[in-house]
């Protein structure tokens, strides 16, 4: 149950912060909320596979029963397109700073959130 | 399947990946050769794309087992008549665009267009053909890295702050499709789409909830991608940003949201899902609805021809998905024959602005009038013709189109909404281009003086590609018979996915190889 409970309210706290840093107006906390909201998302598909504590993933004579390995693959696949996009939004917005001046979304001084 | 066949479905992936490598690591300073190679591809795609289109038109479905690991273990390429025409369409679509890139110099403008525009048609390729859920994922993430790198093709400040809004809305999206992914994983264990079509229809009462709630995030994503209302709003600033000839090609891409739709909502929430059969229709249907009235009137708030021409596709996906969201076979046909329509005559429409806002020196392609231009007759003609093509007059396809999925969407209960809302919209979308048409033609006749045509490269062969789009309305229209009854017989092969599932998982059962 603890177990359960931690996992899914970190998911919870990921996700509320990454939505709440997305919709800022100013690209870094942009950048960060779609950290964060990645984060979330690798935590809920590992979750998917069931929580299973000191299982092997593939077949083991001993073993009782399995963890599900697909998940995990899953994961992998999704923290290296995260992790991609992450160092493509940052080259983009700063490379969007400095041609415009500004780090607002919309590139209009004081349009929106003052840091 | 044939080892033919099975090399040529094979090659509609690999063969862009290759050549997108290739040149992207060895052809870096020899843009001669990239050019030659990027052509040479396009040519190549649009021939196997047509062999795999004659061979699926035949009716059966064919399924490539991928290091031949067996579905639903491992991940399957399924060619059927839909996949099949959306990569003959994607072929053609791109050739053209590649045609036009090469002889504008579109291509100079900034490093790697050609590695990337490979790239994102293998994206668009292996979006089409996989039948693996999680692989669509991967291919959506493909196609859209490279339209990131397409869309900021060239740079400037506008295209930048453009690119800034796409990319983090379609990382959003990206982050919904997975909690759909893993949603739909969890609850039933798999995620070949015929195994979760089997799975689906046989779900018990307990899990329902979850995969219509996975279902319907699934839709939002692809909603997402269809630029339907409200999740519009990137793709005005987007497509208005970029280069016209990315742009076009960019046609295709809210197509690959409206396959989605279409394959995941016949196939896994098919008529055998019981409760959950054709979950999005009613949410999709007046969103549609919506759309072809936002489309259409944003036509009126666009003070360029490529937000004309950005809006005008909107518009159309409104159409399309309308008839799309009935879930009906006697209109799924019609607007399948409308997704080769709207596709053609979006990316005819972008290539003809770009080619008067290049003539019209600094006016560009804002609306306003300036003198004549070099070449207006001709141009005139060739944006009468589009115009008349994405708006839906006869004698071109949409005229056709519109008329097929108004008589397709005539059982459905909601048709009169659908029939109100398409006629009025024709209408206002006539009187918007024509606006936009007096002004820049007839009222610049009444000025003196001529725009000098500064470094106007492909003069004529950029106008022939144009062209040749618009001879692809023209033979849309003329080849309706044939056209219709391929597209009839998809929407019939799409609504009986028995077939699907059986070339995919009925290999299993008889243990092949």
């Amino acid at each position: 149950m603890t177990l359960e409970l931690l996992v899914a309210s970190a998911i919870a706290v990921l996700t509320a912060a990454g939505v709440y840093l997305v919709l800022r107006g100013r690209t870094f906390p942009v950048v960060l909320g779609l950290a964060f909201l990645s984060y979330a998302i690798n935590l809920f598909l590992f979750a998917m596979g069931r929580l299973v504590i000191n299982r092997p993933p593939i077949y083991d004579k001993a073993a009782e029963s399995y963890t599900d390995p697909l998940p995990q693959a899953l994961v992998l696949t999704a923290i290296v397109i995260a992790f991609g996009m992450t160092a493509f939004v940052v080259v983009l917005a700063l490379r969007t700073y400095l041609e415009i001046g500004t780090d607002q979304v919309d590139g209009r001084e004081g349009g929106g959130d003052r840091p | 399947m044939s080892p033919a066949i099975s090399t040529l479905v094979v090659a509609a992936v690999i063969l862009p990946t290759v050549l997108g490598s290739v040149t992207l690591l060895t052809l870096r300073h020899r843009l001669a050769l990239s050019r030659l190679i990027s052509l040479g591809s396009c040519a190549a795609l649009v021939a196997i794309a047509a062999a795999l289109t004659v061979h699926a038109s035949g009716g059966t479905v064919e399924s490539y087992a991928l290091g031949n690991w067996r579905a639903p273990f491992g991940i399957v390429l399924v060619l059927d008549r839909l996949s099949a025409m959306m990569l003959l369409l994607t072929a053609v679509l791109a050739l053209a665009v590649m045609i036009y890139a090469v002889v504008t110099g579109v291509d100079r403008k900034g490093w790697h267009f050609h590695p990337l525009f490979q790239f994102q048609l293998l994206g668009l390729n292996g979006a089409f053909l996989t039948g693996d859920l999680f692989n669509l994922f991967v291919f959506f993430e493909v196609l859209l890295i490279a339209s990131y790198g397409l869309l900021l093709h060239g740079q400037g400040p506008q295209r930048l702050k453009a690119g800034v809004h796409y990319v983090v809305i379609n990382l959003v999206g990206s982050s919904l499709f997975l909690v759909g992914v893993g949603l739909l994983y969890g609850v039933t264990g798999t995620l070949n789409m015929a195994d979760l079509a089997v799975r689906i229809a046989a779900a018990p009462p307990g899990d329902q909830g979850l995969i219509a709630a996975a279902g319907l995030i699934l839709t939002v994503v692809f909603a997402l991608k269809a630029a339907l209302v409200p999740l519009h709003f990137w793709l005005p600033g987007a497509y208005a940003a970029t280069t016209c000839a990315v742009a076009a090609l960019f046609a295709i891409m809210t197509k690959v949201g409206a396959y989605a739709l279409i394959r995941t909502g016949t196939l896994i929430f098919g008529e055998d899902a019981g409760p959950l059969a054709f979950l999005a229709g009613p949410w999709l249907l007046p969103a549609a609805l919506i759309t072809i009235v936002v489309g259409f009137l944003g036509l009126f708030a666009a003070r360029t021809l490529r937000e004309m021409a950005a809006w005008s596709v909107i518009g159309s996906m409104g159409v399309l998905l309308s008839a799309i969201s009935v879930f009906r076979v006697e209109a799924m046909g019609p607007a399948l024959y409308y997704v080769l329509h709207s596709t053609l005559a979006g990316a005819a429409l972008f290539l003809v602005v770009d080619l008067i806002a290049r003539r019209r020196g600094e006016h560009g392609d804002a609306l306003t009038v300036g003198p004549r231009f070099c070449q207006s007759e001709l141009l005139s003609g060739l944006f009468l013709l589009a115009a008349i093509g994405i708006v839906g007059l006869p004698p071109l396809s949409g005229f056709i189109g519109k008329l097929l999925i108004l008589d397709g969407v005539r059982a459905a209960p909601e048709a009169v909404w659908i029939w109100a809302t398409i006629l009025i919209t024709t209408l206002i979308g006539v009187l918007a281009f024509a606006r936009a048409g007096s002004r820049i033609f007839w009222k610049s006749a009444s000025i003196e003086g001529e725009i000098s045509p500064r470094d106007l490269r492909g003069q004529t062969a950029g106008v022939l590609s144009a062209t040749g789009l618009l001879a692809g309305l023209a033979a849309l229209t003329v080849m309706g018979g044939p056209v219709t009854a391929y597209t009839e017989a998809t929407a019939a092969q799409l609504f009986e996915p028995q077939q699907y599932i059986a070339a995919v998982l009925g290999e299993t059962a008889g243990g092949r190889r």
